[in-house]
């Protein structure tokens, strides 16, 4: 890792792991293709263009009012004087350990029709919260964290000089944010709002219970009805299709707006905007974020826990659980930013097509709903390498690669920041390769790949169906629990499994945010795609 | 990092300790079922004492985990797939997984409940209902056939659910039943009456207990799931009349693989669930109808299987029928 042309063994690392994330894309191909030509009928259906119709209408709506949550509350909480900006930085960030599932379900239960408010206040309850707008809405307040974090470390490490030299030039506070400010945030916002996309794109959950006819409902009921797999296959070839699109755009949009960094920056926080009157509305907005993206669904499993009929669980039972999910989701923390470092370094130190396209393969992997993934290797393992199947190992390999945008987003950021003139002079100076690793570019990598490897630890908490068809047997976890229990109406005894996930995931966030605090660079934008 | 190393190589070493341990165990008897630990983890507990046969569960989706073993082929770790309909049953079957169960297990239900080729046999039945508002219907009003559904006064009033397995095969038996034209003529007359599409049987008794509807199809016994939670749960069922193809008997069920590493102990326990205690447990726990004559008393509250006599129908047939039915669905506009 010492040249700028990438070593043999790093381009080769590189390839396994991207070859490893494509099995689910070699899996439907191989089924799409198995299917012939009556399975590729599906694709001309006008049922399939309205499908694609609406899954669009949701990878647009979702990224959009997730970005402008997040990019407004990372704004208020790192660059202005409001209240309790501390507090919210951490609040706000908080509804990425709940899973999307159990958020639409506590929508229904509370704004619904004939739901809590409507029981307590009276009225009809909310009946836009099915179709469009409710899955928008629950989507968009899942996954906005994803564009906050990576704003708000983008903020944070922001060298003020630019916005400063702008406001000297004449241009008001306004014109400055509009013209230096947001270009200069725009790989950050990018990075999270794909994050956001791809989310939207391999969601059931919510597509599922707030009743939004969207591609990922029709591959599993694909699966549910016909069991047919290869019609599924090809509706999910159309999606990786519908994610190359956006991946595409987003590197086009990249393009437009580059801004580089000073020389030298100015190594120093930016100052506070006063906010003035406008101080308590702005509080006012990121506490109603708050309360409905993680007050609501918290205060509807509350209600639950206490509500009758509730048998709970004994604490040996719960620890179970909760070991279990702890322990895969560490070992997919661990195993996904390993496999991501090698991709993340050749994308580094190889601005090429090549390294580029690998990266890419990657993401298409994570748009895929969880059911194609699990399926995928379902049909490896049982062909190379039985010994493995329905081992943790696999499990944990299962989440690697659902997972390894997450991670990527991570690495890739920092490996940028590592210039390769110090890895040279450490070397030069007659450290090994070993040392220059540990003293120079470990420290300098460290925060990134901890941010990569916390958001792959809460997804993976969350996880559902590839954990249900490829965990060994009997090995039940926190998120099984919520579903076995959801899966006969027992929403009393879901509700302990699913408050304590938020109460273990909760501690992670913080990490992560008290990082990004102190290492000035924790989530880092992932590199520009020239 | 220099002290981090040791503690990310030991997790490693962990995990791939716990891979090891983790594979396949061939000394257990191995089912895959689609139906919830809630609802019959005590019933396999029970089978555990009574045989002495050590049973481990993987529980999915009976969907899921019919492609699961579609995909699994021959390599399937799994003895017995129990699973929540029959259709999930005639995917595996229909992949050529499934062998032939003895005539003798296979006598113990009527011919309607079990697999025409022998390879599968239903364990416990459900009877199609209309589910409907004790809040703001009376049952007098809700009518005895599904066909009375189309009447413009049920107009926005009524929930179905068309992904749902069993939904589909209530409209596979009305074609056989009554033909294609009617029964096309029927759905139209239902999307006429701008029904609320559902994605289950639990989210439609939700949706009337909300009041988003008043009606809606669905099998008999979760409104029993629901009031186990909320008693008052303000939802009941009304059977339909004798020989409605809204009557319709659907069956849960169970059959072995022809890869099945135990098949002796397989076979026990689909026995077992024939048998007295399985079937007594289907009607006191999951408030089914047992399907095996005379070896259990039926929940408290139903009326006689005898008596519901849904359209006469080999349950087997349905499974022929579903791709044309999906299709009839899509053109009706009442897609799955």
């Amino acid at each position: 890792m010492r040249s700028r042309s990438a070593p043999a063994p790093l381009a080769v690392s590189a390839v396994a792991v991207a070859a490893l994330a494509a099995l689910p894309l070699a899996y439907l191909l191989i089924r799409g293709i198995g299917g012939g030509a009556d399975a590729w009928e599906i694709v001309t259906r006008g049922r399939t263009a309205a499908l694609v119709g609406r899954t669009v209408a949701l990878v647009a709506g979702a990224p959009a009012l997730a970005t402008a949550i997040g990019v407004g509350l990372a704004w208020l909480v790192v660059r202005t004087d409001m209240p309790g900006r501390r507090l919210f930085g951490v609040l706000a960030a908080l509804p990425l350990v709940i899973p999307s599932y159990v958020l639409a379900l506590a929508f229904i239960a509370a704004i619904g029709p004939g739901g809590l408010t409507g029981e307590l206040w009276g009225g009809p309850g909310a009946a836009w919260i099915f179709g469009y707008r409710g899955a928008t809405l629950a989507l968009a307040l899942a996954t906005y964290p994803y564009v906050f974090l990576l704003t708000a470390a983008a903020l944070r490490r922001m060298d003020p000089s630019l916005e400063e030299a702008a406001r000297s030039l004449g241009r008001s506070r306004a014109a400055a944010f509009r013209q230096v400010t947001l270009p200069a945030l725009r790989p950050a916002i990018g990075a999270g709002a794909v994050l956001v996309a791809l989310y939207a794109l391999s969601d059931f959950g919510v597509v599922s219970l707030l009743r939004y006819d969207a591609l990922t409902r029709a591959i599993y009921n694909q699966y549910r009805s016909l069991f047919d797999r290869e019609p599924a296959a090809v509706l999910g070839l159309v999606l990786v299709v519908l994610t190359t699109a956006v991946l595409v755009l987003e590197a086009r949009s990249r393009e437009r707006g580059r801004l580089r960094r000073s020389g030298a920056a100015a190594d120093r926080p930016a100052e506070l905007v006063p906010l003035g009157r406008w101080r308590w509305p702005a509080v006012a907005a990121c506490a109603a974020v708050v309360a409905v993206a993680l007050v609501l669904p918290v205060a509807v499993l509350e209600w639950w826990a206490l509500s009758a009929g509730a048998e709970l669980p004994s604490e040996g039972e719960v620890a179970g659980w909760a070991g279990n999910s702890l322990l895969v989701s560490l070992l997919a923390a661990l195993a996904a930013t390993a496999a991501a470092l090698p991709l993340a370094a050749l994308a580094a130190r190889r601005r090429t097509a090549f390294a580029r396209s690998l990266e890419r393969v990657t993401y298409a992997a994570n748009a895929l709903p969880g059911i194609v993934i699990a399926l995928s290797l379902v049909f490896f393992a049982t062909r190379v390498a039985e010994p493995l199947y329905q081992t943790l190992a696999l499990l944990v390999f299962a989440y690697v690669v659902r997972f390894l945008p997450q991670a990527l987003a991570g690495a890739s950021g920092a490996l940028l920041r590592v210039d390769p003139k110090l890895e040279q002079a450490s070397r030069g100076l007659g450290a090994g390769p070993w040392r220059t690793f540990a003293r120079v570019t470990a420290p300098l990598v460290a925060p990134g790949l901890l941010a990569g490897a916390t958001l792959v630890f809460l997804s993976t908490m969350k996880e559902l169906p590839a954990t249900l068809l490829l965990r060994p047997i009997g090995f039940d976890t926190l998120a099984t629990e919520v579903w076995t229990a959801t899966g006969v109406s027992a929403y009393s005894e879901a509700a302990a499994p699913a408050l304590l996930l938020i109460v273990l995931s909760a501690p992670v966030v913080w990490l992560l945010q008290v990082r990004t605090r102190g290492e000035g660079a924790a989530a880092e934008e992932p590199p520009p795609r020239e | 990092m220099k002290r981090l190393l040791p503690i990310l190589l030991s997790l490693l070493a962990i995990g791939g300790g716990l891979a090891a341990c983790g594979g396949d165990d061939g000394d257990k008897l191995t089912v895959y079922s689609g139906r919830n630990e809630k609802l019959i983890g005590d019933l396999v507990e029970s089978f555990k004492k009574d045989t002495g046969v050590d049973v481990e569960v993987r529980y999915g989706d009976s969907a899921e985990l019919a492609a699961t073993i579609a995909e699994e082929g021959d390599a399937s770790p799994a003895d017995v797939f129990f699973s929540q309909d029959a259709g999930a049953l005639g995917a595996v079957e229909q992949a050529g997984l499934l062998k032939a169960l003895p005539q003798a297990t296979l006598d113990k239900v009527d011919a309607r409940w079990r697999d025409p080729k022998g390879q599968w046999v239903g364990t416990s039945g459900r009877s199609r209902v209309i589910a409907y508002s004790t809040e703001r219907v009376q049952e007098g009003d809700v009518p005895d056939s599904v066909f009375d559904l189309t009447d413009p006064r049920y107009k926005g009033r009524i929930g179905l659910a068309p992904p749902n397995a069993s939904f589909q095969a209530f409209v596979s038996a009305m074609r056989i039943d009554v033909g294609d034209a009617k029964t096309e003529e029927w759905l139209r007359g239902i999307k006429a009456n701008a029904p609320k599409l559902l994605e289950n049987n639990i989210q439609t008794e939700e949706a009337i207990a909300r009041g988003e509807i008043d009606l809606g199809l669905v099998n008999h016994y979760y409104v029993y799931e629901l009031r186990a939670e909320r008693p008052d749960f303000p939802v009941a069922n009304h059977f339909l009349k004798a020989g409605d193809p809204g009557a319709l008997v659907n069956v849960a069920g169970a059959g072995i693989l022809k890869s099945a590493d135990r098949p002796r102990e397989a076979q026990r326990f689909v026995d077992y669930l024939l048998a007295v205690q399985g079937q007594q447990y289907f009607a006191d726990k999951t408030f089914e109808y047992p399907l095996v004559d005379g070896e259990a008393e039926r929940p408290d509250g139903l009326p006689p299987i005898e008596d519901l006599q849904g359209p006469d129908i080999a349950l087997g047939e349905l499974g022929g029928k579903l791709k044309s039915t999906l299709e009839m669905l899509d053109r009706v506009g009442l897609s799955a």
